[in-house]
């Protein structure tokens, strides 16, 4: 389970997060909407520690996330994420994108990995492309490919920080469908969108972000039917 | 004109003067390789070391580009010999080119490291790999394509640079010729042979790295 207590977050001058409070539990499928600045990205490179906290606390399966004590490498491994920007290394063909953070990270023998990678690859529908290089790869592939990359180190978490919004259109489909698939296995995720359609359909919970405070969160059906929130009826209003 | 061309003791003494062009591609080759790691030590120092770290590897950059490569082999041999410590001559070259090439090569992996997206950092790091790890496997990697280049150039330029050592008793390439130039006077006949090796070396400087990039960077 993922607990964040009273979360507060700064970029200097700014208050990026102002007092979030939001429990994920095991299973589930999370989206979080909200226009531009709104801190729900920032939310989720706090949940990893990608971005450090002012006040607050954010607690994985018990570990304390932004405590000096903790092994935050070791935490990271059970929280795959993917970005906006897919970010394959571009040094790297599929299989050895997918295959290096086994290897190096959690100690797997080379060809354990690479069965690891290629396993992943497969289940990503890149079957086909183990040895291409990403600049081979079309956009959505290579964030499929990202997304094996994160799934390979058999993570109990996702977060996903608008994987299709940097997306020609034709291939946002591929991608959704692949965390749909993810969804369907039970897979927990936390889904940073703008896709509403992926946001009603898949999630459990949706939640609205509004200058850096959670507005409303709640099933698809009453935050898309019936949002309590003028702010949130607006935005849904508007990406309509 | 009333100059006759003697080719034979040119000829006589090619094989010592290939030997000395070995000699000279040795000790740049080895420069450079210390200075890929100082310099990536220097960029990196500079980037996001601590305070005097960064004034350190700032004043090396700032001496080894904006001063002459000449001084700088003089500073080695009679500047540290004025204090007491003496390099044989060819410690001096190699120190001093070193030290040039380290300067040169911090600022092509300073520019190398800014031209590699934080987000690879972020990824690497979101994996669970440590700081090192990112840097070693992702970072690096990325920079060295991108610095290839102008390595390669610094290569050629170490080469060029090591014909200094003649000026500190070094016996390269340059400071041979010079030491047979003087025995037979034929100078002109020399000094042209010697600028056709440099020449060669250089051109397999270039084709070796041409090759090797292949190899490389395959994507």
């Amino acid at each position: 389970m993922i607990e964040i207590k009273g979360l507060h977050k700064y970029f200097g001058e700014l208050h990026v997060l102002k007092g979030i409070d939001l429990n994920v539990a095991k299973g589930e499928v999370l989206s979080v909407i909200g226009s531009s600045g709104s801190g729900k990205s920032t939310l989720l490179y706090c949940i990893n520690g990608l971005e450090s906290i002012q006040q607050g606390e954010v607690i994985v399966d018990g570990v304390s996330v932004h405590e000096k004590s903790t092994d935050i490498n070791k935490l990271r491994q059970n929280l795959g994420m993917v970005f906006q920007q897919w970010n394959s290394f571009p040094h790297l063909t599929s299989l050895e994108n997918v295959a290096l953070a086994p290897r190096i990270v959690k100690g797997k023998s080379k060809s354990e990995a690479l069965a690891i990678a290629e396993k992943q690859l497969r289940h990503v529908g890149l079957g086909d492309k183990l040895t291409n290089y990403p600049s081979a790869l079309s956009g959505g592939q290579q964030q499929r490919l990202a997304i094996a990359r994160a799934l390979a180190m058999e993570p109990e978490y996702m977060l996903f920080d608008e994987a299709t919004s940097a997306l020609d259109p034709e291939l946002v489909g591929e991608v959704l469908e692949t965390m749909r698939m993810l969804a369907e296995e039970g897979m927990t995720m936390i889904c940073v969108t703008h896709e509403m359609g992926f946001a009603r359909d898949v999630s459990d919970r949706v939640a609205y972000f509004h200058q850096g405070i959670m507005e409303e969160i709640g099933p698809p059906e009453q935050i898309f039917g019936d949002a309590h929130s003028e702010h949130t009826r607006k935005f849904l209003a508007n990406v309509r | 004109m009333d100059y006759n061309f003697h080719w034979r003791p040119v000829f006589k003494k090619l094989p010592d003067l290939l030997e000395a062009g070995l000699l000279t591609l040795e000790v740049a080759m080895l420069s450079m390789i210390i200075g890929i790691v100082i310099g990536l030590l220097l960029a990196i120092s500079r980037m996001s070391g601590p305070k005097p770290l960064r004034i350190f590897a700032t004043t090396w950059v700032e001496l080894a580009r904006n001063t002459p490569v000449l001084f700088q082999l003089f500073f080695f041999g009679f500047g540290l010999g004025a204090f007491g410590l003496h390099l044989s001559p060819y410690l001096i070259v190699l120190v001093g080119l070193s030290f040039n090439n380290a300067g040169y090569l911090a600022e092509n992996f300073r520019g190398g490291f800014q031209a590699v997206p934080d987000t690879q950092l972020r990824a690497a790091r979101s994996l669970g790999m440590t700081a090192t790890q990112t840097y070693i496997r992702i970072i690096i990697p990325q920079v060295l394509r991108i610095v290839y280049h102008p390595m390669t150039n610094q290569m050629v330029w170490a080469v060029l640079m090591s014909s200094l050592g003649m000026l500190v008793g070094f016996r390269e390439l340059s400071g041979e010729t010079q030491f047979f130039a003087s025995q037979t006077y034929r100078i002109f006949e020399y000094f042209a042979m010697t600028a056709l090796i440099y020449y060669v070396i250089v051109k397999i400087v270039l084709g070796v790295s041409k090759l090797a990039a292949r190899r490389l960077f395959r994507y």
